[in-house]
């Protein structure tokens, strides 16, 4: 057998309170795509931050060819050939494309020399930059080609990426895989970071599944079922949600001809967008991060106000009421980031549960707040969404993402709302808490509500809606039956590929 | 009133000397902001300095020991800044507002014994021929040494911040700090090297208050020459000529109007007075229409977390 890539051996890392890898081994061949699997949570981003040299193992070792590697900084790992394309961008939004990527770099040439470079290694691979373009400027598939580019200039041995295809429509997922695969036939090999099952089928070579720290199991993805490796990933068998009913009342919320400037210099405007939910419909609007999913939000929660009739509710203009207002009239909403916009962090659960319920659950009388009956709102949220928490006193930012998730989702589900909006309800949760917040969310239509679920991921927005429009630089197409719609549609419908082209192979 | 009694050739030389103290108090604080660090101490580490140059000076006879005092002391006030905020995880802004409060009780402590003493002169360069050129030998060939060193470090920074590897590695640090982190540059490290850079700065801009524009020691004779480099900075958006324009503007101001007084112009002195820092703002204010050049991460603290 040939010596592999990279070898790790017993890797072990504990935070207080929590082991974030337990004694995970398994190798990486030369040119091969290796996926690593596992629920949020389940350490896969603690294991490559020990790759990559940002956290130092408490026991274990790694090989290397063969030879004890142990990075002390990122530095070192990438003078070693290990490339590593963050899942949360880690690029400066006030420079340059060029200036980027030279941070990236251990020895970087000469601006002009490395514009050149970046122009030929870009063309290449089929992912065309501009180098002196400012990279707050770019959308969110262009900003991962800036990463990509960065680990591709240091002729990198190992390139390991943390869940690439997140923030990319079909289109662009299709051209990624390409450069990944010409990357693969010139032997470079990728440590391929998901919890997309049908992606890993179609790319990797193998997969390691982590769960809870541990590794669980290896298969060959392309022999194995989704299916089973989801139930690898979870430990259990999967519930998928149902739907009971299906029938739809008369319009519940319209907005006609909607169109609001960008809020900020990085955001996005609302172009001339109509919308329409009935009574116990759910409208799936999907589209890549940053193409007017929070501006939209905003117009519907009543944060951001618009001309009165521009948004109406059973035929009532309510375009100039504010949050607390539409809350009253049944208008619920449950925006996507959940640490300072749907959810206060150092405020206890109570205290949460107070913030959105008040005028719905009766919880302020004349001024004064009831805070019995808020903790009986909270811990009912508690008990009704399963939320791991040890009581309703807990500091919001003590839970963890999926938990403080399933407690957001709850506390506006739980007020009955004749019109709930949601942005990305599962954005970090785990597949049994995501069926969950689904199921909730379709049982809420079946009561006669209607439910607008703005998301990034195709698969859910498929599950539960009953129909479908995309959002592309702030223009909302027209909506779609949802059953029966292909991937190919979809795409097409978010935009396309922003102009990127197939590799030149 | 006499207003034949202004020498214009005089009144540019002093211009660049009045300029001068918040050139580069608002250079050091530049490369702080530009870190991403938010230091409101500039006052309160200008005045140390002021007091320890002065001190220093008056011992040893060298005003240029002196400088070499001033910019160590505010470097070293700046250290306490530094351990706060960087390591400590204090919030910037009460941090730089109790260091200001803890320079001047300090420099009032030091400067006891100082009151009314004369400092030694620091000589202004002769360059043979070209210093007494008229007109052009007053105005740019017969300053002080720290005065060109005022306005080749702002070329220096320019050119760092710019064109080097260092300053896009600060650049970066004070844009986006995560992400600096993690591609393994020292946050925490960077930024304490540009607080210490902005406190010797701020030093050296008070001893050249204390030793070459008054010179004396009095109580508290920085007058916010501090704060308005702080301001300076922002309106400045970030950009170092833009600072050097700003405090020739502040330092022209500051001249024509003490000439008008000693001319007897018939305008209240308090207006005068307040004339410098009314119109270097208002000026800064229009020149800084664009906005969106403040490092993104300005003022936030950093720790570095799994």
């Amino acid at each position: 057998m040939t010596v592999p890539l990279l070898s790790l051996q017993g890797l072990t890392k504990a935070y207080p309170g929590v082991v974030a890898n337990d004694s995970v081994s398994f190798d990486i061949g030369e040119g091969e795509v290796h996926a690593l699997l596992g629920e949020n949570g389940a350490g896969k981003s603690t294991l490559v931050k020990m790759i990559y040299g940002l956290v130092k193992p408490d026991s274990g070792q790694m090989l290397l060819r063969g030879a004890p590697f142990a990075p002390a900084e990122p530095r070192a790992a990438r003078a070693d050939g290990i490339a590593m394309v963050f899942q949360h961008f880690s690029l400066f939004d006030a420079l340059n494309v060029a200036e980027n990527i030279a941070l990236g770099m251990e020895n970087p040439p000469e601006m002009r020399d490395l514009a050149a470079r970046i122009r030929e290694v870009s063309e290449t691979y089929g992912l065309p930059l501009d180098p002196f373009r400012t990279v707050g400027d770019l959308s969110a598939g262009e900003r991962q080609r800036v990463e990509i580019i960065r680990c591709l200039l240091q002729d990198p041995k190992l390139l390991i990426m943390d869940e690439p295809t997140s923030v990319l429509t079909p289109q662009e997922v299709e051209i990624l895989f390409k450069t990944l695969q010409k990357l693969r036939a010139e032997g470079t090999s990728i440590l391929y970071i998901s919890h997309k099952l049908e992606e890993i089928r179609t790319l990797c070579d193998h997969a390691t599944i982590l769960r809870l720290g541990k590794n669980v199991g290896e298969c060959t993805p392309s022999e194995t079922s989704a299916r089973d490796m989801a139930e690898m990933m979870v430990g259990s068998s999967l519930q998928t949600p149902q739907r009971k009913t299906r029938e739809f009342g008369e319009v519940a919320m319209a907005i006609t001809g909607l169109s609001v400037p960008a809020p900020s210099a990085f955001g996005t405007s609302l172009k001339n967008v109509h919308l329409t939910v009935r009574k116990g419909e759910i409208l799936g609007i999907g589209g890549v991060a940053g193409n007017g999913q929070d501006e939209l939000l905003g117009v519907l929660s009543g944060e951001v106000l618009t001309a009165a009739d521009a948004v109406k509710l059973h035929g009532q203009p309510i375009g100039r009421h504010g949050p607390t207002a539409r809350r009253a009239l049944g208008v619920l909403a449950a925006p996507e980031e959940r640490l300072g916009h749907a959810a206060a962090p150092d405020m206890s659960l109570t205290e949460n549960a107070m913030l959105t319920g008040s005028v719905r659950e009766g919880l302020e009388k004349n001024g004064f707040l009831d805070w019995g009956k808020t903790k009986d709102f909270a811990e009912r949220i508690i008990k009704a969404f399963d939320v791991r928490t040890p009581g309703p006193g807990n500091a919001a930012r003590s839970l963890s993402g999926g938990n403080l998730q399933k407690f957001v989702i709850g506390r506006e589900v739980l007020q009955n709302p004749d019109v709930l909006v949601v942005n990305q309800p599962t954005w970090g949760v785990d597949a049994a808490a995501a069926a969950a917040i689904r199921q909730s969310l379709l049982d809420l239509a079946a009561k006669g509500a209607a439910v607008i679920c703005i998301s990034q991921d195709l698969d859910e927005l498929m599950e539960i809606s009953d129909s479908f429009a995309a959002l592309n630089e702030g223009r909302l197409s027209a909506p779609r039956e949802a059953a029966g719609l292909t991937v190919e549609e979809i795409g097409l419908m978010m935009g396309g590929a922003h102009g990127m082209e197939v590799a030149h192979v | 009133m006499d207003l034949s009694a202004i020498n214009p050739v005089l009144l540019i030389a002093s211009l660049m000397v009045a300029a001068t103290p918040l050139l580069l108090a608002a250079i050091g604080e530049l490369v702080v902001e530009k870190s991403g660090v938010l230091n409101l101490g500039v006052e309160g580490m200008m005045i140390v300095g002021a007091i320890a140059g002065f001190a220093t000076a008056v011992e040893s006879g060298s005003p240029l020991l002196g400088f070499f005092a001033a910019a160590f002391a505010g470097a070293a006030l700046s250290v306490l800044f530094a351990i706060l905020t960087q390591f400590a995880q204090a919030n910037q802004v009460a941090s730089g507002l109790s260091l200001t409060l803890f320079g001047l009780g300090l420099s009032a402590l030091m400067g006891q014994s100082y009151v009314g003493v004369k400092p030694p002169r620091m000589g202004d360069i002769h360059i043979p021929v070209l210093s007494d050129l008229p007109v052009v030998g007053p105005i740019l060939f017969g300053h002080d040494i720290i005065l060109y060193f005022g306005i080749a470090l702002t070329a220096a920074v320019w050119w760092v911040l710019k064109y080097s590897r260092m300053g896009l590695v600060l650049r970066a640090v004070g844009e986006n700090h995560e992400a600096a982190h993690a591609l393994g540059y020292k946050v925490i490290r960077i930024r304490i090297l540009a607080i210490l850079f902005g406190g010797a700065c701020a030093g050296l801009g008070g001893a050249y208050i204390s030793l070459i524009r008054v010179p004396q020691w009095t109580e508290g004779m920085t007058a916010g020459i501090g704060w308005i480099a702080l301001a300076l900075v922002v309106f400045a958006s970030w950009k170092p000529w833009r600072a050097l324009l700003g405090a020739y503007l502040f330092g022209g101001v500051t001249v024509v109007q003490l000439n008008l007084q000693a001319a007897g112009v018939a305008i209240p002195v308090e207006y005068l007075a307040m004339s410098p820092y009314l119109i270097t703002i208002i000026v800064l204010v229009i020149l800084s229409a664009d906005k969106s050049s403040a490092p993104a991460s300005l003022g936030r603290n950093f720790h570095a977390s799994r």
